[in-house]
């Protein structure tokens, strides 16, 4: 067979191959296998194939170009979907015969109902699953919001002054190990009420990352870049805002990232203790109910939720990166 | 002006985890308005070190460096520096780097239609308007190194001071920049002071050749006056007698009278 049918093979293979009954780019793979296994059958059907080649000469390096994105496109999607499958069969054969964890068709069906409805409200300690994840959010907002308004200056702080950066860093280093949830009954005592204790315990844990970071961006920047600022005698103000700042965004943005992290996997133990509204509560309330398919959801819900605010903040960071370097 | 800017009995020394180290001693230099001088040695002399201390960036150890009488105690932008490595900033245009020079020197006085002039007259100067609107990471290292000059010289420096501008370049880069550069210092009548490890540029360039000897302590070992009329025209230099013992006097001090110590080294 000449290279010119194979790379055309894409293009060419659908109409012939109507007998092949799976669609869509996973059939390639079969319809490949055909034509090794089956030289004779194809042999036949050179000589149309030739003609069609020639006549689509034209148009031949556009069905080449479709056929490549097919495959990228397919290996791209196909190994996750894989595993995803793979984990979902080892769920349902695990669970098939009973017991008290439900299987993935128990838990779809709950899944379908909870979200038909995701925004009701039947009192503070009954509502819908969305309202429980916004309120979530919100919390870890507020935190990570005061983390970043004190955390980020106090790190050019630092990142500036050696002495201040010997004097905080022991205390820093000190407390960064101290699981956030340590710090919630202080919080409690504090604040007297539950939802600024866990906000307060989400401000705790993202402020070392954006401390950090941003002191050790301070720190990196060029000395070619301070040695411009120098010879230009460049005002305190011009020297922040057009060397210090854009050198050391990059940093901000991965304390911001490694925070963000942190934050959502400490909301929920943080929700599951202090209790109200939220997906750390929700977890819990439905413990306490013995609905075990809604705790499962509330698992996949929340690695959702995790993986797009990651997965933003990353987009965010390379935006901003390529427009300033 | 014939003492425009002085250097005397200048010494430097850093402190390191050795202890002292002796950079450089008893410098004593006077360089006039509108001249050129290079600074030229072996690597670890102290040319540098020397062309910072005129920018300010440090200060002497002992003696003093006046410019126009009038000692210079830190970095300012009446003596422009173009950087060994452009040091242009990245989030920033052509236009925005020259930008952020001109606006400082000029900002106080005049209007914003001004500045953008003078910003664009800068970069029109060194051959770069079509490449105003690009970032340093579109364009080649050449043009990088234009636009440090641009900004350099669009503060209108009294003296422009030069780190082995063209050491990161090709040759024959290199030599575009050099006639342009040439151009530039005859329009502008600039002070100039470069620092460079190469012959052929000291001489092409220069007024007088300051060679230096080899570190550590180091000082200025001769002066060469070189006489050459201008404007200088690399082709017909190439066979210029008085080029050509120029070239021979340099090389003969850097690689007869300060070998030595580079043997010590290896």
């Amino acid at each position: 067979m000449s290279a010119l049918t194979m790379s055309g093979d894409f293009g060419l293979e659908k109409p012939v191959d109507r007998s092949t009954p799976a669609k869509g780019p996973v059939a390639q793979i079969p319809s490949r296998v055909d034509m090794i296994s089956q030289p004779a059958a194809k042999a036949a059907a050179e000589p149309v194939k030739e003609k069609k080649t020639m006549e689509n000469a034209a148009t031949e390096p556009l069905a080449t170009r479709i056929s490549e994105t097919l495959g990228a496109l397919v290996r791209a999607v196909l190994p996750p979907l894989l595993g995803m499958l793979i984990l979902i069969g080892i769920w349902y054969v695990a669970t098939q015969k009973g017991g008290s964890i439900p299987g993935p068709v128990q838990t779809w069906d709950a899944a379908a109902k909870l979200f038909a409805d995701p925004f009701y409200r039947n009192g503070p300690n009954d509502q819908g699953i969305g309202w429980n994840v916004l309120s979530s959010l919100q919390r870890v907002g507020i935190g990570f919001g005061f983390a970043a308004l004190v955390g980020i200056p106090l790190g050019f702080i630092l990142g500036r002054s050696a002495f201040l950066s010997a004097m905080i860093n022991p205390i820093i280093s000190l407390l960064r190990p101290v699981s956030p949830l340590a710090w919630l009954p202080i919080g409690l005592l504090v604040f007297k009420r539950a939802d600024p204790a866990a906000t307060y315990t989400i401000f705790i844990c993202s402020i070392w990352p954006m401390i950090m970071n941003t002191a050790q961006g301070v720190q990196r920047v060029p000395q070619d870049y301070l040695n411009v600022a120098r010879v230009l005698a460049l005002s305190e103000w011009k020297v922040v805002t057009k060397i210090l700042l854009p050198a050391v965004l990059p940093y901000i943005l991965t304390g911001i990232r490694l925070s963000i992290g942190t934050a959502w996997l400490v909301i929920v133990a943080a929700e599951m203790l202090t209790g109200g509204v939220g997906i750390g509560f929700w977890v819990w309330d439905e413990w306490n109910n013995l609905k075990v398919e809604h705790i499962i959801i509330a698992i996949f819900v929340i690695g959702i939720v995790g993986l797009i605010l990651e997965q933003s903040l990353i987009l965010l960071a390379r935006k901003l990166t390529k427009e300033s370097s | 002006m014939e003492k425009f800017v002085q250097i005397e009995k200048v010494g430097q020394t850093f402190d390191t985890k050795k202890g002292k180290f002796v950079a450089l001693r008893d410098i004593d230099l006077t360089v006039r308005q509108g001249e050129f001088i290079a600074l030229i040695g072996h690597s670890g002399c102290g040319k540098s070190t020397l062309l910072n201390l005129i920018a300010g960036l440090t200060l002497p150890t002992t003696g003093v460096l006046l410019l126009e009488d009038r000692e210079i105690a830190g970095p300012g932008p009446e003596r422009g520096v173009v950087f060994q490595n452009h040091s242009l900033l990245p989030w920033l245009t052509c236009f925005e780097n020259v930008y952020l020079a001109v606006e400082r020197v000029f900002g106080a006085k005049e209007g914003k239609v001004k500045l953008k002039e003078r910003t664009a007259a800068a970069i029109n100067l060194v051959g770069l308007d079509h490449a105003s609107a690009k970032y340093p990471h579109e364009i080649s290292g050449g043009m990088k190194q234009r636009v440090g000059i641009a900004r350099a010289l669009s503060m209108q420096p009294k003296v422009l001071l030069m780190d082995e501008p063209f050491g990161a370049l090709d040759a024959l880069t290199r030599a575009k920049l050099q006639d342009e550069l040439m151009k530039i210092c005859d329009a502008t009548r600039a002070t100039t002071v470069m620092v460079t490890h190469d012959v052929d540029e000291a001489v092409l360039l220069s007024d007088r050749i300051v060679m230096m000897t080899n570190g550590p302590a180091a000082t200025i070992g001769e002066i060469l006056e070189v006489k050459l009329p201008r404007p200088r025209l690399r082709l017909t230099l190439a066979h210029d007698p008085a080029y050509i013992d120029y070239r021979a006097a340099v090389l003969e001090f850097l690689y007869e009278k300060q070998a030595h110590v580079e043997k010590m080294a290896a």
